[in-house]
């Protein structure tokens, strides 16, 4: 017997895994004109696992205090062999795992996938999206630098814009009353060991639930037969993450991540600031808001209009009565076309400087 | 009393055992709680601060200065007058700056435009900066606030 086989025979003996092999074997995945969704899913988990990785690699050279980060994050791009490489990755997979689960979150919102019995997959995933912002948000500012000085700034300011509790809650993000050296060593730890955690926790209960309830199917019954889950679907999805790890390498390459100057919290803040892609259609429309509404500071009105927006966004599966029956629904449809050409029509208006 | 509003000794110990781990988990989670709040750093108020030097300062220029832990603004106006603000823009707290070409200030982060009293007149600013009072001594600027 080879040596392979041995291994798996005492293993097998032990375990009883024979029935996870059939498992295995019988799993499949169903295949219609619109099966190409399903990797967008994947796709973003590799992304996540690329951060993992990068992101262990840049702690061993990067320091977390006011003093000491930029140049660390120097050092690392000028001085560590692949520094540049490894941290324009960790930029560019960030970004491209945001970029796969947008799509993957639209794709599953035009779908209807979401209905019962699937609310609590679009749930975590609502929430997963969410803390993939949060890792966005608490990483930018971790080079300190001066665009990520003011956009912790901002952000954080928004915090206390809460009702009630604004003030604590801006006063626990930055660690005092101001983004100094103590936001930077909170926005560390946030960003290396709480999300992870969360992230990790979530994943696993994600792909639980889809792995026990199996892909979502469009309504017209699949003229094809399902594609078997292993070799054939693992092997696709495989060949979508070496595109994905293409492209990211094309990018962090051709186009590395630029450090800029380092923060000071004594210098106004730069011309043309803006903040990452994915955060542009709010921070436009916040610029387009008068300064009064109603009587009230225009950017309270417009926080509070993003938070009922992302939260009626949220409980697509409970609004939405045509779809969970099996019909099809106008208004949900209006709605996912509402959102991503205001999404998209403001983020390349962005671009193109008509808000200037 | 009546027998079914006796406590059994079943429900006194779920009680017991329930009331016990309720407190165990907020004697866990109170100083957890108050770890995370940063704690008041006692730190001596500034009101006057030496802010720059007229000379460094020509007519219709700025300057960022620190005024305490936070940044104040110094304005000489194109008429030669020197003002002083709060550094932070009302509207998300960014820091502002001079613009010559506008000759008035500006906030960078949203477009938000202040007039040579502090005062918000476009983009989304809500509210006016805060005005300091301005002492000449010499070549020396002195801002105090609270004037």
């Amino acid at each position: 017997m080879r040596l392979g086989e041995r291994i798996w025979h005492a293993l097998d003996s032990r375990l009883n895994l024979q029935p996870l092999v059939q498992f295995a074997k019988e799993k499949s995945v169903p295949r219609h004109r619109h099966d190409w969704m399903y990797y967008f899913g994947g796709l973003t988990l590799f992304f996540f696992g690329v951060q993992v990785i990068t992101g262990i690699l840049l702690l061993l050279y990067y320091r977390p205090t006011a003093e000491a980060a930029f140049e660390s994050v120097q050092f690392i791009m000028s001085r560590v062999p692949f520094g540049w490489l490894i941290r324009s990755i960790h930029s560019w997979s960030a970004n491209l795992m945001i970029a796969a689960a947008f799509v993957h979150m639209f794709t599953v919102f035009f779908s209807g996938a979401y209905v019962k019995p699937r609310e609590l997959t679009w749930w975590t995933g609502a929430a997963l999206l969410l803390l993939a912002l949060g890792f966005g948000f608490s990483g930018y500012l971790l080079p300190w630098n001066e665009l990520a000085f003011f956009a912790t700034r901002v952000g954080t300011d928004m915090v206390s814009k809460v009702p009630l509790v604004g003030d604590w809650l801006l006063k626990v993000l930055r660690g005092g009353e101001d983004v100094t050296g103590a936001t930077l060593t909170r926005f560390f730890g946030i960003h290396v060991a709480i999300l992870p955690m969360l992230t990790s926790l979530l994943i696993l209960l994600h792909l639980a639930l889809i792995q026990r309830q199996g892909m979502h199917e469009p309504q017209e019954k699949p003229p094809l037969p399902p594609r078997p889950f292993f070799p054939n679907f693992v092997l696709r999805e495989l060949m979508v993450w070496l595109v994905g790890l293409a492209a990211l390498a094309a990018l962090a390459a051709f186009f590395p991540w630029e450090l800029g100057k380092k923060a000071d919290p004594f210098a106004p803040a730069p011309a043309g600031i803006k903040p990452e892609w994915y955060f542009l259609f709010m921070f436009e429309t916040l610029k387009l808001l008068p300064a009064k509404i109603f009587g009230l500071d225009g950017e309270v009105v417009g926080l509070a209009a993003f938070t009922a927006g992302g939260l009626f966004w949220f409980l697509a599966p409970l609004w939405d009565r045509k779809r969970a029956r099996g019909e099809k629904s106008l208004f949900a449809l209006l709605v996912g076309w509402g959102v991503l050409l205001y999404i998209l029509s403001f983020t390349a208006l962005s671009y193109l400087g008509v808000f200037q | 009393m009546s027998s079914h509003q006796r406590i059994s000794r079943k429900s006194f110990l779920n009680w017991f055992l329930g009331t016990s781990l309720g407190a165990t988990i907020l004697a866990t989670l109170y100083p957890i709680f108050r770890y995370v709040l940063p704690p008041e750093v006692a730190e001596a108020p500034t009101n006057r601060v030496l802010a720059g030097k007229l000379s460094e300062l020509p007519p219709n220029t700025g300057k960022v200065f620190r005024f305490g832990a936070k940044p104040g603004i110094l304005v000489r106006t194109p008429s030669g007058e020197v003002r002083a603000f709060s550094g932070i823009c009302t509207h998300l707290n960014c820091t502002v700056q001079y613009r010559p070409d506008f000759q008035h200030i500006w906030c960078a982060c949203h477009n938000g435009h202040y007039d040579l009293q502090g005062k918000n007149i476009q983009g989304p600013p809500p509210r006016p900066l805060e005005a300091y009072r301005v002492d000449i001594v010499g070549d020396e600027i002195y801002v105090t606030r609270g004037a």
